[in-house]
């Protein structure tokens, strides 16, 4: 083992992946930015041209993260936190306001979001904290610690506003998951979200009365040996009737119609064929647009730089966060699953990677990245595919954008850096 | 459990995902859907409607280019309305809510301001074109008509509708479509195939090229000329003579089957369903369900014949053997039917073919309908012959011609006396008056003119068709060409043909004659009732001619069928000998006769039962 060097040691299973989805990534950009009397592939005034120059600068940053010494990054995994809270504080400051959102540094040829180096950042300082000898997930102090690394840059990115982006952080939850944080908050909270979305669909008093059909139910079937209290029931009951009754009030007090027409589009509130069609033409459009995009793709698709709608720039945002829509549209239904089976074989091998460290470190960090990638991947399809409202983050590896492409490649690498590593952790 | 987490929701994503996908491209995805993308635009490129031409190579139907005045709100600059409303001819409220509608439609894509500008406006509007932004003048194509008359026969086009659209995926939303008539039955060669380019549009709706560089266009096909077998100097002349009168007439050449007119009275100026009144013309014309001049008389009203139905009888007896020229029946001013007696206006004495049929005497072909059902055992074998023998005349059901319209008229059955009387409880004298052709005889103006094409032919006829030839090679379908022969055979029409023509010589139509002309024809008079109300009245008889002349090599067949003309040689035998003599000499010698049929009317007949009063019938007066 030993004898084999550093790219002998690399998990060049996960680098083929990672290269197939840049790649293919590539390919639905050069096909949604391709204009008439299209020049050189390197032509840098076009965006698949600047993709490919972005795509040189993170193999850059892969060489440089694969020759520094691996220890580096724990020992320093704090000051990268600290730089990426300094940057994001900057933004209030010195930041520029692409789209309405200050979430970009000019630095003249390139814009640096330092959101995305702050996922790398968040994910290190989360792994380091944890993987500290004196930490304890288990208690509340600790518990809270790390509450605070994640949600710091949450907090300072919301306001830009950037809430996709903040959303992300949160993703680190299944880090703490991993080592032990206690798994029925997860329970809770999709218990919430459930009863968030019923309580949209149905009402309060169809939640209420589900929710006690639903108790009766457990007590018809349980096993007669298995006791259930009823008080902590009923207590579920009272609080989530509660929670529901909220949600209305939220609903209708706090948020604004936008966000009232997202949910009602993304729950099929509205029935009202005439208001849901100028939901379409606004709120909606995107997510409509897309969604009639990938229907128009059917089994086979259209064809390379043959997507109608594609081409007549139908979908907004499409080379960035709606470039699924592009593979669904050219290459239907077969590359749409081939794309989502080659993410979750990636992801999968991932994990598979995370869970064979020796170093706590290692596999902290590993469950960050992973996490990280796939709460983009989750969010981004499933929105451009309309499962999910409109919430604007990037799918990686594949969506234009340079800070985007490098940071996940870097978080990506520094991961496979470690492992190729991990063998002298054990020594 | 906390290992295996993530690993869980990757899959179970995963499984989302495909299963959404599946959704949306698999189960909601059509092929079609090519049809209603945003994204590609198609431009139609319209070849012009093909012409009609009448039988010498007169045009019938033309094209006329009409302007429409176009409208892009967006691009509109202020503008000095009151001018341009002058010029457009309308008022300035009528403007402004005719913007509003354009920019409710689209801001952007152009919308009809005002349509089908005539000649004249247009020239005043060109020049002064350019004050104003946003507008623009499209040329389109409108029909022209050459000719007042024969708007039944060649039919109008209008805008498809819905159904249209849903049953024929080639038309689009705005394009015409033949409607009726000629328009409607060569609606495919006339139109042609209208060419398309499709452009790929981005979402601002803006033009970035053709899409996949053209290689789905095509070229428009050009619509093909009609040339039709009408002859527009008689067509016109006949329908100047329907002047105020209801009807319809039909006239056939009889060695080609081709028809020479087809005249239904009241008609209409085509013209009046072309521009911008069209809707409100064709509403006046639709609704007015009195005189119903959208009504083709010609081909779809089936009034009982009459009397020339007695030759068809004469010839059936011929051909059964029954009678032979010699045969005599006695008039009693009438026949018996058990103990009554059915009248005659023949005057009576004994009659045989020849006299039969120029006095028309109603007691001769009773006697001949009796003799050929005598002929069999039973009732239901001699009316089986008499049906066969009939319908080889064309009679009783759809001709077949390329009409889009037309009527079966009645020959009655076996099956259908059953039915009104019983099984076995009728005879031949209890359907007698189909001797005479009334009855329950039903046959429309088209039918008698082919039946009397035929004896003209002494045996045959073809097809009627209003098709001569498409473009300039003459093919027309074969089934038009082929000859249909009825049951009779050749010998039996001469000594039949001989009694037509003495109709003239000095039979009930001896006042009609032509000079030089020698016709063969039969007068018919029909009674007729109506119901007003609920009130069951008798109007007067409707003046019926079926005739054909020369005798010898005949050129023109034709039957003429006047509602409520009285006797047969008044109004429809005038007629049909000014049709006869302005067809085959080319002018009228018999001017007070023509000035007279040009001039009279039945206004006054038609108005008699909407009066509310009593009234009388068939009178004498002229």
């Amino acid at each position: 083992m030993s004898g084999k060097g550093l790219f002998g040691r690399l998990d060049w299973i996960t680098v083929i992946l990672y290269a197939l989805l840049v790649f293919i990534g590539w390919i639905n950009i050069y096909s949604t930015s391709v204009g008439e009397g299209h020049t050189s592939i390197f032509d840098f005034s076009t965006l698949y041209g600047k993709q490919l120059f972005f795509i040189g600068l993170a193999a850059l940053g892969i060489i440089f993260v694969l020759f520094v010494e691996s220890h580096f990054f724990e020992r320093f995994a704090s000051i990268f936190y600290i730089v990426s809270i300094v940057l994001l504080m900057g933004l209030f400051v010195f930041g520029k306001t692409i789209a309405g959102a200050t979430s970009w540094y000019d630095l003249g040829f390139f814009n640096l979001q330092p959101s995305e180096l702050a996922k790398v950042g968040t994910a290190l300082a989360l792994a380091k904290f944890l993987s500290d000898i004196q930490t304890d997930i288990r208690t509340g102090r600790h518990q809270l610690y790390a509450l605070v690394i994640i949600l710091l840059p949450a907090l300072l990115i919301l306001p830009q506003p950037d809430p996709g982006s903040s959303l992300i952080y949160f993703s680190l939850f299944f880090v703490l998951f991993r080592e032990g944080f206690p798994i029925y908050y997860l329970g809770i909270l999709i218990f919430a979200v459930v009863l968030f979305a019923t309580t949209l669909m149905f009402g309060t008093v169809w939640v209420a009365i589900g929710l006690i059909i639903l108790a009766l139910l457990i007590y018809t079937f349980k096993k007669a040996s298995v006791k259930v209290p009823v008080l902590p029931v009923l207590g579920v009951i009272v609080i989530s009737t509660l929670f529901s009754l909220s949600v209305n009030f939220v609903f209708e007090n706090v948020f604004e119609q936008r966000h009232r027409d997202r949910f009602a589009l993304w729950l099929s509130l509205e029935k009202d064929e005439e208001k849901l069609d100028e939901i379409r033409k606004t709120i909606g459009y995107n997510t409509y647009q897309s969604e009639k995009a990938i229907e128009s793709g059917g089994f086979i698709g259209k064809g390379f730089l043959e997507g109608t709608r594609t081409k007549g720039d139908f979908v907004p945002e499409q080379h960035t966060d709606y470039i699924f829509s592009s593979v669904g549209e050219e290459w239907g239904f077969l590359g749409t699953s081939a794309v989502i089976l080659l993410f979750s074989l990636f992801f999968l091998r991932l994990i598979y990677i995370a869970e064979r460290q020796k170093s706590d470190f290692s596999r902290m960090y590993g469950y960050g990245v992973i996490s990280i990638l796939v709460f983009h991947y989750f969010i981004n399809i499933g929105m451009v595919i309309g499962l999910l409202p409109t919430i604007g983050v990037p799918l990686p590896f594949f969506s234009y954008g340079g800070s985007g492409l490098i940071f996940f490649t870097m978080l990506l690498f520094i991961f496979l850096k470690l492992d190729s590593n991990r063998l002298k952790d054990g020594i | 459990m906390k290992k295996l987490l993530l690993s869980s929701v990757v899959v179970l994503i995963g499984f989302t995902f495909i299963g959404r996908l599946s959704y949306l491209q698999l189960f909601r995805f059509s092929a079609d859907q090519i049809l209603d993308d945003p994204a590609i635009k198609k431009v139609y490129d319209y070849p012009e409607r093909g012409y009609i031409y009448d039988r010498d190579g007169k045009l019938l139907v033309g094209n006329q280019p009409a302007y429409d005045v176009m409208v892009i709100p967006r691009e509109v600059k202020p503008l000095d309305t009151l001018e341009f409303c002058s010029l457009l001819g309308i008022d300035k409220p009528e403007f402004l809510s005719k913007m509003e509608k354009a920019r409710r439609y689209s801001p952007r894509l152009p919308s009809v301001l005002v349509p089908q500008l005539s000649k004249e406006d247009y020239a005043k509007l060109q020049e002064k074109m350019r004050h104003f932004t946003g507008f623009y003048i499209q040329k389109r194509s409108l029909r022209y008509y050459n000719t007042k008359s024969a708007a039944n026969v060649l039919g109008y086009i209008s805008e498809v509708n819905e159904w249209d659209l849903q049953n024929n995926p080639y038309y689009v939303a705005g394009e015409l479509k033949g409607r009726t008539g000629i328009e409607k039955q060569y609606e495919e060669t006339l139109r042609g195939r209208k060419g398309v380019k499709h452009i790929q549009k981005d979402r601002f709706n803006r033009d970035i090229g053709p899409y996949k560089d053209g290689k789905l266009d095509t070229l428009p096909q050009q619509g093909k000329e009609i040339h039709i077998t009408l002859d527009k100097v008689l067509q016109e002349y006949g329908e100047k003579l329907m002047h105020g009168k209801r009807g319809g007439i039909v006239a056939i050449e009889p060695k080609s089957g081709e028809i020479l007119t087809m005249i239904s009275g009241p008609t209409y100026d085509p013209a009046l369903l072309v521009g911008r009144k069209r809707s409100k013309n064709y509403s006046k014309l639709h609704y007015d369900t009195i005189s119903k001049p959208t009504w083709d008389r010609s081909i779809l009203a089936q009034p009982s014949p009459g009397s020339p139905f007695k030759t068809l009888n004469a010839l059936i007896g011929l051909q059964e053997g029954v009678i032979d020229t010699k045969t005599k029946f006695r008039c009693y001013h009438g026949f018996y039917v058990g103990n009554t007696l059915r009248g005659c206006h023949c005057g009576g004495g004994v009659r045989d073919l020849n006299s039969g049929i120029y006095q028309s005497c109603n007691a001769y072909f009773a006697g001949v309908f009796r003799k050929i059902f005598d002929k069999y055992e039973t009732t239901d074998e001699g009316m089986d012959v008499w049906e066969k023998h009939m319908k080889s005349f064309g009679l009783g059901d759809f001709l077949g011609t390329d009409l889009p319209t037309g009527a079966p008229g009645r020959i009655p059955d076996v099956a259908y006396y059953d039915k009104w009387y019983g099984d076995g409880r009728w005879a031949a004298s209890t359907i007698i008056s189909n001797a005479i052709g009334q009855g329950e005889i039903a046959a429309t103006p088209l039918q008698l003119a082919n039946m009397t094409a035929a004896i003209a032919n002494r045996g045959y006829f073809y097809t009627p068709h209003i098709i001569k030839s498409v473009g300039n090679n003459g093919n027309i379908d074969p089934k038009y060409t082929e000859p249909r022969y009825t049951t009779i055979d050749r010998k039996y029409f001469e000594p039949v043909i001989e009694g037509m023509a003495n109709v003239y010589n000095y039979g009930t139509a001896r006042w009609v004659q032509i000079p030089d002309i020698e016709i063969a024809g039969k007068t018919g008079t029909v009674e007729n009732y109506i119901r007003v109300d609920g009130e069951r009245m008798q109007l007067t008889d409707h003046s019926v001619f079926v005739a054909f002349a020369p005798v010898e090599n005949p050129q023109i067949a034709l039957a003429v069928y006047i509602e409520n003309g009285y006797y047969g040689s008044r109004y429809a035998g005038h007629i049909a000998s000014l049709l006869i003599e302005k067809y085959i000499k080319g002018e009228i010698t018999r001017k007070d006769l023509e000035k007279r049929m040009l001039e009279k009317t039945l206004e006054h007949e038609y108005a008699k039962p909407y009066s509310g009063e009593p009234f009388k019938i068939n009178e004498y007066v002229w």
